[in-house]
């Protein structure tokens, strides 16, 4: 057996990885959220990652699983888009330009039986419209107005469903601000891969804008009468 | 020769159980490791040098296969010198951790190594660059590395503080070492450090008998103590 | 021309008995019969300009552009055969990605002109190709500041502060040493830019000609783009004016 076929009959496995990552439609545009963790194992190794990328003026890719993957992805993007700027021919790529290209790389290297190991989420504004769709190791994709990858599809999906579906066009930015911060502290208490540290991402008329890092204030004080694990009172 | 069981091989390597760092600091940076290599619970060499030079103001700390690392180390070091004759001038930190990266990302799944590279240049200053398993690339201002690694995160980040000078820093990276390689049986020897600045690399050395000395548990409690000094006190109490 | 019927002149691969290679000779020709392109490196930043003349009334305004981007931070403009620009430009594409592939770093323009003078000098070697007919200025703004280079059809390359190819070259060369170019900025460079070119066409004041500038700089955040059509239009008017008090 040579080192070929050995690297391209078993899949590896992913080693510095990021967790969720957050979307979601608003009156504007589109707001992503992600913590800063890159974690080895359950180390908690890396606190300071961004995890959304801006890819262009009117796009940013949201990443989690594998971290050396998805610096990969960030630079042949960034190749893409001067590949298109040096043309120079009054087009440039949209998030739906973005989010096929990169469904095409996905599904290509699964099919290597080598895949990038993540799920992506791509948002964006262009001409006017929000654009938000998902794509995974697998080549997969879908769109909604609210997406979540990884721990946040179990666990901060339903909750967006619920404060956002219907309401796309009425939600301001506050309000969207709201939601993910109450996704993200959802995700904080119940994710043990996740970090009180993230970052939002707004894409709208105005472009792309990525913020500094926020934290989470959480609550504990409750626990403090606990007593036992059932009958148990002192 | 049709079949070769690469799991096999690589059990039988020769490994830099290891315990790295490389810390930035105002002027420079300082590189630090341990000396130990294995195969297995066998020590192959106690004195190894797992400080290597890639250019004049950049060094990486090795971890993981020795094999490995040596040739990506080689390798680097080779492509530093074209840069240097090509371009007229060194290299900047960056360069040289992105040549590792790219090496260490294509081959993820040959390669047994996790590499920081730190140094000097005049565009950036001090910079540390971490290198883990799977081939990604990441700026910190301190970096530790190897099996050791993995008990000193919380000293670490406890002691860490911006702006030292260059003193404070060796101790830092000195006390995180000695602590490492005392928990870590992949880990000891000596310490080797480096400090590279803009004047020069400086190299410090500590001996396996000059380690800083930390806790270390009690001592053997022999038959000259007794056991319960402390009158009166009953083994196993339980408050009422 | 008494090379020519002589038969050293019909290959690249071949010396004339007094050491010269007709083929690149004959290359540096196809540049003089060109628009002129010039580039100034100055203060904070580069300038290219070209004097595009048009062969055809029906062509569309704007198109078959002799100024390119190779990479954000580097503009290309070229004297010569138009089609073989384009297949430099390319070139000089990729040569720059595989640079950012490498170091993870924008390339130098320094590195940029050694690999396309190299390109340039291969097609001088062989008989089974023709030399390019193109001089071709560089332009940049990389981490050691701005930075110009010509290359030649011969393959050689020389950084310059100021530097004209094509037709109208020695007339712009001489203005362009009249500058102080290390004490204009890149706005500044756009007047004197349009003006020379506007100058240089004088000679050739049949042809029709569409003036294109590009710029690199503080001004652009050190990336390759057409200045804003207001300023160019303020530049070529202050350009034509200039011309009537011209000597």
């Amino acid at each position: 057996m040579s080192i070929a076929a050995q690297t391209d009959s078993c899949p590896r496995q992913p080693i510095v990885t990021g967790t969720s990552v957050l979307a979601l439609k608003y009156k504007d545009g589109v707001m992503m959220a992600a913590d800063n963790l890159a974690s080895y194992g359950s180390l908690a190794r890396f606190k300071d990652i961004q995890r959304l990328h801006p890819v262009g003026k009117y796009t940013v890719i949201g990443a989690g699983g594998d971290m050396s993957d998805f610096q990969y992805i960030q630079k042949f993007l960034e190749q893409l888009i001067i590949e298109e700027f040096t043309s120079q021919d009054g087009h440039d790529l949209g998030p739906a330009q973005i989010h096929e290209y990169l469904s095409q790389v996905m599904y290509s290297r699964r099919s290597k039986i080598n895949p990038l190991w993540n799920s992506l989420l791509v948002g964006g504004f262009k001409d006017g419209k929000s654009f938000l769709s998902y794509v995974d190791l697998l080549g997969t994709t879908y769109s909604a107005t609210t997406l979540a990858t990884g721990f946040g599809a179990y666990l901060a999906q339903p909750i967006l469903r619920k404060e956002v579906e219907g309401r796309e066009n009425e939600l301001t930015e506050e309000e969207a601000i709201r939601i993910m911060e109450s996704c993200m502290k959802v995700l904080y208490y119940r994710d043990a891969r996740s970090l009180d540290k993230y970052q939002l991402a707004v894409i709208t008329a105005d472009g792309v804008k990525i913020s500094e890092s926020r934290h989470l204030s959480t609550t504990w004080s409750f626990a403090e009468g606990i007593r036992g694990y059932g009958a148990q009172t002192q | 020769m049709d079949h070769i069981d690469f799991n096999r091989l690589k059990t039988g390597e020769v490994n830099l159980g290891t315990s790295i760092m490389a810390v930035q600091f105002q002027n420079g940076v300082v590189i630090g490791a341990d000396s130990r290599t294995t195969t297995g619970s066998y020590i192959a060499n106690r004195v190894t040098d797992k400080l290597t030079h890639v250019h004049d103001r950049i060094y990486c700390c090795r971890s993981g296969s020795a094999a490995d690392t040596q040739a990506v180390a080689d390798a680097v070091h080779y492509q530093l010198q074209m840069y240097t004759q090509m371009s007229g001038g060194p290299p900047p930190v960056h360069t040289a951790a992105a040549l590792f990266q790219r090496i260490c990302y294509e081959n993820k799944d040959g390669l047994s190594a996790g590499i920081i590279v730190a140094g000097w240049d005049k565009e950036a200053g001090p910079s540390v660059y971490n290198i883990p398993l799977g081939g990604g690339l990441f700026r910190q201002p301190w970096a530790i590395g190897g099996s050791g690694s993995t008990y000193v995160y919380g000293y670490c980040d406890a002691t860490y503080k911006e702006g030292w000078g260059r003193d404070e820093t060796v101790d830092f990276v000195k006390n995180t070492l000695a602590l490492a390689m005392s928990r870590d049986g992949s880990s000891g020897g000596v310490i080797r450090m480096c400090v590279i600045t803009e004047e020069g690399v400086e190299r410090l050395f500590v001996p396996g008998n000059e380690l800083p000395k930390f806790w270390e548990g009690a001592e053997v409690l022999g038959h000259a103590k007794k056991i319960n000094q402390a009158e009166g006190l009953a083994p196993m109490v339980v408050e009422a | 021309m008494t090379s020519i019927g002589t038969g050293y002149d019909l290959s690249a691969s071949t010396y004339s008995p007094d050491g010269r290679i007709f083929q690149v000779e004959y290359a540096t020709k196809a540049v003089e019969n060109s628009g002129t392109a010039i580039g100034l490196k100055v203060k904070d930043g580069v300038v290219l300009a070209v004097e595009k003349l048009i062969h055809s009334k029906l062509s569309v305004p704007e198109a078959n552009r002799r100024i390119q981007t190779i990479d954000r931070h580097i503009g290309l403009a070229t004297a010569g055969l138009l089609a073989d620009g384009r297949h430099i430009a390319n070139r000089a594409r990729d040569e720059a990605s595989s640079y950012r592939d490498t170091y993870d770093a924008p390339s130098p323009l320094k590195n940029l002109a050694e690999r396309l003078g190299l390109y340039t000098q291969a097609y001088t070697l062989y008989s089974s190709v023709r030399p390019f007919g193109i001089s071709t200025i560089l332009g940049a703004f990389d981490k050691e500041g701005p930075s110009l280079y010509v290359i030649e059809p011969s393959g050689v390359y020389f950084g310059y502060n100021g530097a004209a190819v094509g037709k109208g070259r020695q007339l712009a060369k001489t203005e362009l040493e009249k500058l102080k170019l290390s004490e204009l900025t890149t706005k500044e460079a756009v007047y004197e830019a349009a003006r020379i070119i506007y100058l240089v066409h004088e000679d050739a004041k049949e042809k029709e000609f569409e003036l294109e500038i590009s710029w690199i700089g503080q001004e652009t955040d050190n990336v390759h783009l057409p200045v804003p059509r207001e300023l160019q239009q303020d530049a070529e008017a202050k350009a034509k004016a200039a011309l009537e008090t011209f000597e």
